[in-house]
């Protein structure tokens, strides 16, 4: 592993950390976004363009733009509510740190076997022969989720504006 | 053209079956339970959880399964929240978190499967698993695959989701849910896994049995404790899958043709039983089974068809539940459990009494003050309701002819 990995992972882990800890909304969807993007250096970096591309654009890209899309949706809270959810969330998630380092520690040096069957590397062809033909009822599977869940924010989210005004 | 070959074979066809009657059960109690203008926006969610149920049982491949999850997770998610109350957020809110990490257990675990094998196929791993069997990497994946699908079965000690997210959800969600949902995502995944997979090795055994006897006996003394209708209903479900897993758990022929038949039993039982908590909660306005008491002599058909319903959970013969309990406990002691098998027999007298309490607070007794004037529910919830008592019976009194021809041929899948 070079340093360019271990810096990656690094920065990574800490989008992600910072993805559960901050306290707004859309703070956490950009830091979630970013969190994929790094994955999806990664994944150019271990000569898997295809899932590099893939994880930018659906999970970096797409997923952002449904979360930012739900949250748009909401009504903010007031300064004091967020300063008292600031407060509760940092104190919730202080431990977290400490306990990625050392979970990360402990898969680090424990004696397990990866006596994994060695792969190649496949090329753009291939991937897009799995993806089309041996996988396609999976990808129905995929867009019958996305589908879901853009139907469910649409469901829950419409008339939120309208309920609460008459409220 | 589409490549891919469906796992279809007759445990299969059962859970088929189930999930259409299940789900045809809520379409009718929605009609009367959920508003005019919401109605057409619960069918088609109703239709992509019925989607995702049926790829769970169409699935031969690990992650085809894992999508499949998703969808009928996402699905029923939105269908808990579906009114927008404080109740259903919290209670859809616990199923997202807790939904979330048994997808990362699972997801984890098809990770490391996938560097193992080679490929997800079923046939694939399961070949893998034989040739590696004394891996730690292998077993661990494994494990937290299970664990995971214990999340989603809501199985003792994973069930905190579920008596929040059965008793917040609309009447009709809850149906689908206690119903057909845990059981297609957590139970049979479980039982299709074990059998095709990964294999009856005596630590998953010893884990599906101790888990089954731990669900069966937790489930049943909390809903000893319970005065809201539903919950009491809800950890009446999670004490009766534990009998499914704990007849996996035996892993014999017999064991497995007695699993799944308490798996199909289970769902037409439990829906009855929510779609007549449906009925209460509709006509009398209340769940709260303290103040209730004698509303079978107004509600005639409810009544009787919950207790059917509650006589077939309790085991009580000729009832479609007493031959499946029967099936289960006679092949778990045949397996030689036999203690596994006495704690089953001895939580059965529990199911008998919490479902009498319920049955006595209730239906029976003196009429509660305030419902001098109450009337039977509507076509639309008693039609299915008695639908799935006709099924119950019909069961119970037909099962010489469906031991032989339906029920061995199930569990000979091995």
């Amino acid at each position: 592993m070079t340093t360019i990995d271990l810096l990656l992972l690094f920065l990574m882990m800490s989008a992600a950390m910072w993805t559960v800890m901050t306290p707004g909304l859309l703070y956490s969807a950009i830091g979630l976004a970013l969190t994929s993007a790094i994955l999806s250096v990664i994944m150019f970096q271990l000569n898997a363009p295809l899932a590099a591309v893939f994880e930018l654009s659906v999970c970096a890209g797409l997923i952002t733009v449904v979360f930012v899309a739900a949250i748009s949706l909401t009504k903010p809270m007031s300064k004091q509510q967020e300063a008292q959810h600031a407060k509760t969330r940092l104190k919730r998630y202080l431990a977290l740190p400490v306990i990625v380092v050392v979970l990360g520690w402990m898969l680090w040096s424990a004696p397990l076997n990866f006596d994994f069957l060695p792969r190649g590397i496949a090329s753009g062809d291939e991937v897009r022969q799995v993806l089309w033909n041996t996988r396609r009822f999976d990808l129905i599977g995929q867009i019958i989720v996305i589908l879901t869940g853009v139907f469910g924010i649409v469901v829950l989210f419409k008339n939120r504006g309208k309920e609460e005004a008459e409220k | 053209m589409l490549v891919f070959r469906p796992a279809v074979d007759n445990i299969s066809f059962v859970m088929f079956l189930a999930i259409a009657i299940v789900a045809m059960s809520s379409l009718f109690v929605s009609q009367s339970a959920i508003k005019e203008n919401g109605r057409f926006t619960f069918i088609n969610l109703l239709l992509l959880l019925i989607i995702g149920m049926n790829g769970v049982v169409l699935a031969n491949d690990l992650f085809t399964l894992y999508i499949f999850l998703e969808v009928t997770a996402v699905a029923s998610f939105i269908l808990i929240a579906f009114e927008k109350g404080k109740n259903a957020f919290e209670g859809a809110f616990k199923y997202v978190v807790l939904s979330a990490v048994a997808s990362a257990l699972i997801l984890a675990s098809l990770a490391i499967l996938l560097m193992v094998s080679g490929g997800l196929g079923f046939y694939e791993v399961k070949d893998a698993l034989l040739s590696s069997s004394n891996s730690k990497i292998a077993i661990l994946a494994v494990a937290v695959f299970v664990v995971g699908l214990f999340i989603k079965g809501g199985l003792v000690p994973f069930h905190g989701w579920l008596p929040d997210a059965y008793s917040s959800a609309p009447s009709p969600v809850s149906v689908v849910l206690a119903g057909i949902v845990t059981k297609a995502t957590g139970v049979y995944t479980l039982v299709r896994l074990v059998i095709s997979v990964f294999g009856f090795s005596e630590p998953v055994k010893l884990m599906l049995l101790l888990i089954g006897t731990i669900s069966i006996v937790v489930g049943a003394l909390a809903a000893l404790g319970q005065s809201d209708f539903k919950r009491m209903l809800s950890y009446s479900s999670i004490s009766q899958v534990g009998y499914i897993i704990l007849g996996l758990g035996a892993g014999t022929e017999l064991a497995i043709a007695g699993a799944v038949f308490h798996l199909f039993n289970h769902a037409i039982f439990k829906s009855l039983l929510f779609v007549n908590a449906a009925a209460v909660e509709e006509q009398t306005g209340t769940r709260n089974m303290d103040k209730l008491g004698g509303i079978a002599s107004k509600m005639p058909v409810t009544g009787t068809t919950s207790v059917v319903a509650f006589l077939s959970t309790a085991g009580i013969p000729p009832l479609s539940g007493f031959w499946s309990k029967l099936i289960i406990i006679v092949a778990v002691w045949k397996a030689g459990f036999h203690g596994y098998a006495a704690i089953a027999i001895l939580a059965s007298l529990l199911t008998l009494a919490y479902f009498l309490s319920m049955q006595r607070r209730v239906f029976f007794g003196k009429l509660a003050d305030g419902f001098a004037g109450l009337k039977e529910a509507g076509p639309w919830i008693i039609i299915p309701a008695l639908i799935l008592m006709l099924i119950t019976v019909g069961l119970g009194l037909g099962f010489p002819w469906l031991f032989g021809t339906f029920l061995m041929p199930v569990g000979s899948i091995l």
